[in-house]
């Protein structure tokens, strides 16, 4: 970085020969790259050779109208599950964050609950709840109710199954925002209060933008784990994708075929689903190279 | 003059450490204070108590003859409730030692939030407040850039602009260039020389000596949560009465 030495530079090219420079050979990963191409080539001609595979099946499901119906439905289980769960998560996490011990407490009971037994469970206790519970009564509590209402008319499957999933989602949302706020510089915090900016905008215009950079790849996986986790729903008889292709295989006897349909639009949701994350990230991103 | 801020005997404690033991102080309408003194003297700590983003365990601040934080009735003190204290704050500029801008908004984002959003100002108005203060830092070209993408000094200079935004009667400065490589030190002081010339009322804690003798119409030293003595600059700086004065200052020259 000295003057003396850029001087000199000219002088080298000048007193010796140019250089070539020859890389490193790796002869591993050329034998690891032809393995690889190998493996991929016998793959990709047994999915083409093989008729079992049944591909023109596959083709003829992957469009019919009853799986597009349940399609669109592990899409809404997916939304409810996603929105309600990260709405009530942020809730959560912000008692969890609260002052107040009591709230904080609570926060942090529920995370533990709802987090320690198995979605499945939560599922059937849900559809179940009328066991419990025949009617529920709304009123003034431990005073006089206004109305009652059947469980099984309120919590049908379809709600049962949306609010366990969303339930069950919250608990994980909680702790996802909740290390998202923690990853914000306390004098982000500390300078807008010393602005006089309101509470409530401080967290939603200086602190969540930040925080979303560290809630987003979180939230992603959380979301492409809970397309795949809809399909624990059809224990509840819902005509959810995973669901519908076992009604249709066990009418028909195509088992691989239609669990493919099934594979396929998985892989669709989720890689739509990712794209989406890649921009979400990048508009967080903004201002940080 | 007027006084513009007023401690009155104020205590301060982290856990078993005393931090503030009593301090009094005043500060007129225009006046520039430099606050000096070793680290873990209490200084940063005063400054906050000032706006309030420390709480005062005893004692009284004032801002124009306002008690800051708590209504006075009779001989109780009832705390405000946080609008009161968010307005309150509005009428001080506070510049932090790391800058501490919003890195997700552009400049011009930084600058407007507080008058946009504390002061509910109409956008045209903040708009045209915003251009003047920019320039006034000398940084106009940068509106649109992300804090990220500039130097210290010019990170430091928003912030100043994002303090003045608030048209605050006083501006707190909590070692403004200490965070700074050394050769951006000058331009930040340069605005808050040109700031001080102008009335800006000034609560300095810096270990610029320099600047301290060139713009401070007191210089304050604080020790061990206490002023021990203030005065104009000559006095403190060159004939200091303190023995501990004079040792620090004999060590930072």
């Amino acid at each position: 970085m000295t003057l003396s030495g850029t001087q000199a530079a000219p002088a080298v090219q000048r007193d010796e020969p140019s250089l070539r420079v020859v890389p490193t050979r790796h002869p591993l990963r050329w034998a690891a790259t032809a393995l690889a191409l190998l493996l991929l080539a016998m793959a990709a001609n047994s999915l083409a050779t093989n008729p079992a595979w049944e591909w023109e099946v596959v083709g003829e499901y992957l469009f019919a109208p009853s799986v597009l119906r349940s399609l669109v439905l592990t899409m809404e289980l997916t939304a409810l599950g996603i929105v309600l769960g990260f709405a009530l998560g942020t809730v959560l996490a912000l008692m969890r964050l609260s002052r107040n011990r009591l709230l904080s407490s609570v926060a942090w009971a529920y995370v533990w609950l709802f987090r320690s037994v198995p979605l499945i469970l939560q599922l059937l206790f849900w559809y179940n709840l009328a066991l419990l519970y025949p009617r529920l009564s709304f009123g003034v509590p431990f005073g006089p109710g206004f109305f009652d209402i059947g469980t099984m008319d309120l919590i049908g499957p379809l709600t049962a199954a949306a609010l366990g999933l969303a339930l069950h989602q919250a608990a994980y949302a909680a702790e996802i925002v909740r290390g998202g706020l923690l990853s914000v510089d306390p004098g982000q915090r500390e300078a807008a209060a010393a602005l006089g900016i309101p509470r409530a905008r401080r967290l939603f215009r200086i602190i969540l933008p930040q925080a979303m950079r560290t809630i987003v790849p979180n939230a992603g996986n959380e979301i492409i784990g809970l397309v795949k986790g809809t399909s624990v729903v059809y224990i509840m008889a819902l005509p959810e994708l995973f669901y519908q292709v076992q009604v249709i295989y066990m009418r028909n006897g195509r088992v691989m075929a239609l669990l493919l349909v099934a594979a396929v639009w998985y892989l669709v949701l989720t890689t739509a689903l990712s794209v989406v994350q890649y921009y979400v990230e990048r508009h967080y991103g903004r201002g940080r190279s | 003059m007027t006084t513009m801020v007023e401690l009155r005997n104020v205590h301060k404690s982290f856990g078993p450490l005393h931090v503030l033991r009593g301090v009094s102080l005043s500060v007129r309408r225009g006046e520039v204070a430099v606050i000096l003194g070793p680290s873990g003297s209490g200084k940063s700590t005063l400054l906050r108590t000032i706006n309030h983003l420390e709480k005062v365990e005893s004692g009284t601040v004032e801002i124009e003859g306002e008690l800051l934080g708590y209504r006075r009735s009779g001989d109780r003190l009832h705390e405000l409730h946080e609008r009161e204290i968010l307005r309150q704050r509005t009428k001080i500029g506070f510049v932090f030692q790391n800058f501490n801008l919003f890195p997700h908004l552009t400049v011009r984002q930084n600058v407007a939030e507080a008058p946009l959003s504390a002061q509910k100002r109409p956008k045209a108005e903040v708009d045209a407040l915003v251009t003047r203060l920019l320039d006034r830092v000398g940084l106009a070209e940068k509106a649109d850039a992300y804090p990220r993408t500039l130097s210290g000094g010019q990170q430091q200079r928003v912030a100043i602009a994002r303090a003045l935004a608030l048209e605050p009667k006083v501006v707190l400065f909590d070692e403004p260039t200490s965070a700074l490589d050394p050769e951006l030190v000058g331009e930040v002081l340069e605005v808050m020389k040109d700031l001080a010339r102008t009335g800006t009322t000034m609560l300095v804690v810096t270990h610029e000596i320099s600047f301290a003798r060139e713009v401070a119409d007191t210089v304050v030293f604080m020790d061990a949560g206490q002023i021990l003595e203030q005065g104009p600059p000559p006095q403190v700086l060159d004939s200091p009465r303190h023995e501990r004065t004079r040792a620090f200052i004999g060590k930072v020259l």
